[in-house]
């Protein structure tokens, strides 16, 4: 395949999968907002856009809501975007930008399905926009820590009070728990012994890592919330203390991207999540039905959004020296001691010690 | 009030100390105005509870001295109260603590019969006590609510007003109102309770006790919510006695004092029920004492109803209470009775009375001095909320920003019963 094959091909499903995704963070807010409604005993929005059942009088509704996120989308375009006196206008303009930005670019190097062909166009390895980078954890981690880059400088060029603690928050919690989770994402490629995507999904076929390294699972998860502040880890924008934190400045579709890139990131984390530890795409007959790999890792994705909303439900919110200090104290070593083990015992698995090291302990216990 | 407040754009730096003086305006010590952020949090801010506005001179995170700021939501109800006939004023003690307005009405009302001497009947009282004590529950609710809101536990917060709903549809069902009741007069009470108010009541008592250990379930053993609330704000038992702390809060800190058991009104002397007492004086304290106070308020309730009795719930001086609406057509003297009740009133006084109750606040008492016309000559509230936000500055110093919200939340202030 040519250079420029490659490259229209990466326009094309970069194309697809950026709709898709918007698309897909716009029903994320609803799929939110209509499930906290029903965690919190309420019915959330129902009204925008629904599907009458005629054989009922039109009274039972169906797929109630379904408009929301687009009305949401048209409110937001349509309000007045005010700029606050004696803010940087340079960087207050280009905070949301950098925020949307690292967002959308972390899907590019997550595999979406297995390699499948229409017609003559031949999605080889695996179905992504970027595939085979051989460093596409490596890309992921750099792309998320420009994430922080937009809250701390929409905190500073704010000119608020609020917003400047909420950004100086962002920045000791981001970089205190890109450590934990830079080094609990070694273990998924030590087990795989590759930095791309796809032959993580692959080394994967047997086994998900999830049962293997569950710890290393709910570390991932841990830290993961975390990078997107998410509920409990929502300090930076904590509403009850800085009343919307970083963000309180900004209006219109500007806090709309805001708004964006946390969802979107909450999908590109799902997704993370998914590829590293409950498979990717890999599931039953995907690899004689490839476009089933769609649906696997679609199902994967919305059973981690789901979990971030029960969290959010559930969990009151930390406070900065205990989120500190539960970054420092419990993740780091539980994520530095789960890798060194992982790492001991793979290295005694090449080299033929672990076998006779299970088979005396065995001995030891049965006799 | 209405003080000039810090624009964002200044910063303290730009300031001399005397002009910050002036702009912060609450009088409070600026520790170091050259390295500090003043932030002002509030009139308007999520988590200030309605119209508070706390002055905070933060070092980063930390607050390094702090002074509450009130007045923003005055609405003169004392004064107001001087222009009315007596029991035009009740309904002015309804928009005071608006979160429990039975207590309110409770202690005006009981003001008003000692400035006049009036015995109330057994059946009254016990409906007085009942109710009350459902206003407690409510009350509680929405602290419950909002003070695990201000922690971001927002699930929290719309289940305790699904429950609070059905104590507001039983006022609805007694008194035509859900919030502003008026339901207790000078003399008794505005009527009778339908008869499907006892059902009703029976019903709410079955279902509260499994909403509560719901509660507890998703606050008391989440260890988030424990570090969050465990060691913050911490009041001394002593601190809480010479700073006048009154009510749960008081008795967080291990302070004995319930004015419902110590000095009893309305009966409760004969009622079985237990003081809930802890002594840590911290935020958690607070949470664990008010968890309780509304169980042992469902005890009182179920035995209130237990002791329900047909009766007259008003005295049956028709000078005080309008004749009842039946006699009207075939008592002469019934007729003039009522139009003289709600044209002129009653005359109380001279004198003055204090009288003192247990909100669920805390100490709520109403001084009234009647000079022997139809309107109070002087009516001033001594409101719990207004006494115990005075502890927030000894709370709050050295704690982070994010304590100072829980405390906030934990002396459960109503803006409107501290402004008056």
């Amino acid at each position: 395949m040519s250079s420029g094959e490659i490259v229209v091909r990466a326009l094309i499903t970069g194309f697809i999968i950026s709709l898709v995704v918007i698309t897909g963070f716009a029903y994320t807010t609803l799929f939110e907002r209509r499930l906290l409604g029903r965690l919190q005993a309420r019915i959330g929005p129902n009204r925008v856009g629904y599907i009458p059942i005629p054989w009922r009088g039109g009274e039972k509704r169906f797929l109630g809501g379904i408009l929301q996120p687009a009305a949401d989308a048209v409110k937001l375009f349509l309000k007045e975007d005010p700029t606050p006196a004696k803010v940087n206008r340079v960087i207050y303009n280009l905070a949301p930008m950098l925020a949307v930005i690292p967002a959308i670019l972390i899907l590019a190097v997550i595999p979406w399905a297995p390699a499948f062909r229409i017609g003559s166009a031949k999605f080889q390895p695996y179905f992504a926009i970027a595939p085979n980078v051989n460093v596409g954890v490596l890309f992921i981690l750099a792309v998320t820590s420009i994430g922080v880059y937009s809250i701390v400088l929409a905190g500073w060029a704010s000119n608020s009070k609020y917003a400047v603690l909420g950004g100086i928050r962002a920045t000791a919690q981001m970089i205190s728990y890109e450590l934990s989770l830079g080094i609990i994402v070694l273990v998924p490629i030590m087990m795989a012994n590759t930095m791309d995507m796809g032959q993580i999904v692959e080394a994967q076929r047997h086994v998900w890592y999830i049962f293997l390294q569950p710890l290393a699972a709910i570390v991932f998860f841990i830290a993961g919330m975390a990078e997107l502040q998410r509920s409990p880890f929502d300090l930076l924008e904590a509403e009850q203390e800085l009343s919307a934190g970083f963000n309180v400045e900004y209006g219109s579709m500007r806090f709309g991207m805001f708004f964006m890139a946390e969802y979107m990131k909450m999908i590109s984390v799902s997704a993370i999540f998914a590829t590293f530890f409950l498979g990717g795409f890999r599931g039953p007959f995907v690899d004689d039905l490839p476009w089933l790999g769609f649906i696997y890792i679609f199902i994967k994705i919305v059973a981690g959004l789901f979990l971030m909303i029960w969290i959010r439900a559930t969990l009151p919110r930390f406070r900065y020296d205990q989120l500190m200090s539960f970054g420092w104290k419990v993740l780091l070593p539980i994520a530095v001691l789960n890798f060194l083990i992982t790492a001991v015992l793979i290295v005694m698995a090449e080299e033929g010690t672990l076998a006779p090291l299970i088979d005396s302990v065995s001995k030891f216990f049965t006799g | 009030m209405g003080l000039l407040i810090p624009q964002a754009s200044d910063s303290i730096q730009e300031l001399s100390v005397e002009e910050l003086r002036a702009k912060v305006g609450t009088g409070m010590e600026i520790v170091d105005p050259e390295e500090h952020m003043l932030l002002s949090m509030g009139p308007q801010h999520p988590s200030t509870h309605g119209v508070l506005r706390v002055l905070v001179e933060l070092d980063g995170e930390t607050v390094v001295n702090l002074a509450p700021d009130i007045g923003f939501l005055h609405t003169g109800i004392e004064k107001n109260m001087e222009n009315k006939r007596f029991v035009k004023a009740l309904v002015m003690t309804d928009r005071m603590d608006y979160l429990t307005p039975a207590t309110n009405n409770l202690v005006y009302a009981m003001a008003v019969e000692k400035l006049m001497g009036l015995e109330i009947p057994e059946r009254a009282q016990t409906i007085r006590v009942i109710v009350s004590e459902l206003s407690r529950i409510a009350s509680h609710l929405v602290w419950l609510g909002t003070s695990a809101l201000d922690l971001a536990a927002m699930s929290v917060f719309l289940y305790c007003f699904r429950e609070r709903e059905i104590i507001l549809d039983i006022f609805e069902m007694i008194a035509g109102q859900r919030m502003m009741i008026s339901y207790f007069r000078p003399g008794g009470l505005w009527r009778d309770v339908p008869e499907e108010f006892v059902p009703a009541v029976r019903k709410f008592l079955e279902i509260m006790p499994a909403k509560l250990a719901d509660y507890e379930a998703l606050l008391g053993q989440n260890p988030i919510f424990l570090a969050r609330t465990k060691d913050v704000g911490v009041i001394s038992h002593d601190d809480a006695i010479a700073w006048g702390v009154s009510g749960p809060s008081m008795r967080g800190s291990g302070v004995d004092w319930d004015n419902r058991r110590d000095q009893p009104y309305c009966g409760y002397e004969t009622y079985d029920f237990e003081v809930p007492l802890e002594k840590e004086g911290d935020v958690w304290a607070r949470y664990n004492v008010r968890m309780r106070e509304m169980r042992e308020s469902l005890r009182i309730i179920r035995q209130g109803l237990d002791r329900l009795k047909p009766g007259p719930v008003n005295i049956a001086n028709y000078k005080v209470v309008p004749p009842p609406r039946a006699d009207l057509g075939t008592s002469m003297e019934a007729v003039i009775h009522h139009f003289k009740v709600w044209t002129e009133g009653y005359h109380a006084g001279p004198g003055y009375v204090y009288q003192v109750i247990e909100s669920p606040r805390g100490e709520m008492a109403c001084y009234l001095r009647g000079d022997g016309g139809n309107k109070p000559a002087r009516v001033h509230f001594r409101t719990p909320s207004f006494v115990n936000l005075a502890s927030l500055p000894l709370m709050g110093k050295g704690a982070y920003i994010a304590d100072l919200v829980a405390m906030i939340g934990s002396i459960d202030v109503v803006l409107g019963e501290i402004d008056r």
